[in-house]
């Protein structure tokens, strides 16, 4: 499971941080930041839902396929 | 306090936020606006519209074309200083001075600096509810709720905490003291300005680690803010902060001493009680924020005009059904929330994690202390005293401690 994150979208809610910080981080603004590439540690993947249904600005969502940079580190 | 404008004839077409019976009834009039008008009008106030669906309130908090925030509080006149900055920045800035204004706070606010607070909100909380004694009857909101943010601003201000009820005072007037005569407004602001003037002078002489001295610190554009800058900033977050945080804690206080499985679920799985505050924050959002309309523009069919106020009532559409499910519902363990309690977009709510913060430990500590409470009455709404105006909370809550 992966997911994607849109910087343009985020406002800083920190709602992924308080609900999956194995997964999202904060910088010192308060805008998410995505650990790992977005690739959920196993076991955490009700956080990661959880993460995506509680953003206010729709700013997380599932990924398709691997990530756009570092593909070659993927497959 | 009686509004100029009188008694509300209609909500459709002549509502008046300000009105009592407004943030009493609300959740009933956003209902039957939902269903008949989505999107209300008033001539009060010079004219000012009230959309009540997530649909257009969302879409409105998004449109920094049409709409402008140069003043967020709506009253009968317009303000004097003009945009992009507003006289309170960066909640009453537009793009593209916003972003470096708001750019200027966020670290204060962001998650890993506002935490360490914990200890000191849940020492003070602990505090006022040690005062309470061991009284059968005490009021959620005057004894507890309205003590928390003000004494946190205070000491992130670097204000002597002394002056909490100097602070409540100009948060009253100014928040909810919309629909009265000017002088008396006015007169609230300049007494206003020389109690910041006064907190300012003293920061110069004795520069401190607190938010005031960081502002008189602090550059935009390689240039140190103008004390326009500085003053309207503090006065942000003066006010900001404390009535709407109060108003979070009173409605959840008032919301567990009206539903009993929900108080008893949260006093035997305390884990919960962060979802909790989240569905809390959807159900019984206190911040209506609003904007004057930049540009003439039809929104939803209506055409609103240059200098029109548009209100944005966020705790209205996080009661919208099309946006959620069961929104009628208080449902404390949601797994899906939303919610628009910080509003959405770029003015999104600067405090928000220090407002969770103080809400969660509010609640945390209360229900460890008194771990069985009922409103006073027994009945639904007796003797809770709804706020006036754009921030909606309970500022009388009598509550019966049961031991």
């Amino acid at each position: 499971m992966r997911v994607e994150l849109d910087l343009q979208r985020c406002q800083g809610h920190n709602r992924c941080y308080a609900l999956a910080p194995e997964i999202f981080d904060v910088d010192d603004y308060g805008s998410a930041i995505l650990l790992n590439d977005g690739f959920v540690p196993a076991g955490l993947e009700d956080k990661a839902t959880l993460a995506i249904a509680n953003c206010p600005e729709f700013a997380i969502s599932l990924a398709d396929g691997p990530p756009e940079s570092g593909l070659e580190n993927t497959r | 306090m009686t509004s100029i404008y009188g008694p509300v004839r209609d909500w459709a077409t002549d509502f008046d936020h300000a009105d009592p019976e407004y943030n009493a009834n609300a959740p009933q009039v956003w209902a039957e606006l939902r269903a008949t008008c989505p999107i209300a009008h008033t001539d009060r106030y010079a004219g000012a519209w009230l959309p009540v669906t997530h649909e257009v309130v969302s879409q409105i908090a998004y449109d920094t074309e049409h709409f402008t925030s140069r003043s967020v509080l709506v009253t009968p006149f317009r303000p004097i200083i003009e945009a992009p900055i507003g006289v309170a920045p960066p909640i009453s800035s537009d793009p593209p001075f916003h972003r470096d204004a708001r750019r200027l706070l966020l670290p204060a606010f962001s998650p890993k600096v506002i935490d360490p607070w914990e200890k000191d909100v849940r020492e003070l909380c602990r505090q006022l509810l040690r005062d309470m004694g061991d009284a059968d009857v005490v009021d959620a909101a005057v004894q507890y709720a309205q003590h928390i943010p003000v004494n946190v601003i205070a000491l992130m201000l670097g204000f002597p905490v002394e002056d909490a009820d100097v602070f409540r005072g100009f948060v009253h007037t100014v928040l909810e003291g919309v629909n009265v005569e000017l002088e008396q407004r006015m007169d609230t602001f300049v007494r206003l300005d020389e109690y910041i003037g006064k907190q300012v002078q003293d920061h110069i002489a004795n520069p401190r680690d607190d938010l005031t001295s960081f502002l008189l610190g602090a550059e935009i554009y390689g240039q140190p803010l103008s004390p326009e800058h500085v003053r309207g900033t503090i006065i942000l977050l003066l006010l900001a902060g404390i009535d709407t945080t109060w108003s979070a804690i009173g409605s959840s206080l008032l919301h567990l001493a009206s539903h009993r499985s929900d108080r008893e679920r949260l006093v035997a799985e305390p884990a919960l009680i962060p979802t909790a505050i989240e569905e809390f924050l959807r159900a019984y959002a206190p911040v209506t924020m609003a904007r004057l309309v930049k540009e003439d523009v039809e929104i939803g069919g209506c055409p609103m005009k240059v200098d029109e106020w548009v209100l944005l009532p966020f705790p209205a559409a996080n009661v919208d059904p099309a946006a959620f499910d069961r929104a009628d519902e208080v449902i404390i363990d949601r797994a899906e929330n939303r919610h628009l309690a910080f509003g959405l977009g770029i003015h999104r709510c600067l405090g928000s994690n220090l407002a969770r913060l103080e809400v969660r430990v509010a609640v945390e500590e209360f229900l460890a202390h008194f771990p069985d409470f009922e409103l006073e009455s027994g009945a639904d709404d007796g003797g809770v005293e709804w706020s006036q105006g754009q921030i909606r909370g309970p500022r009388r809550l009598p509550v019966r401690i049961n031991r």
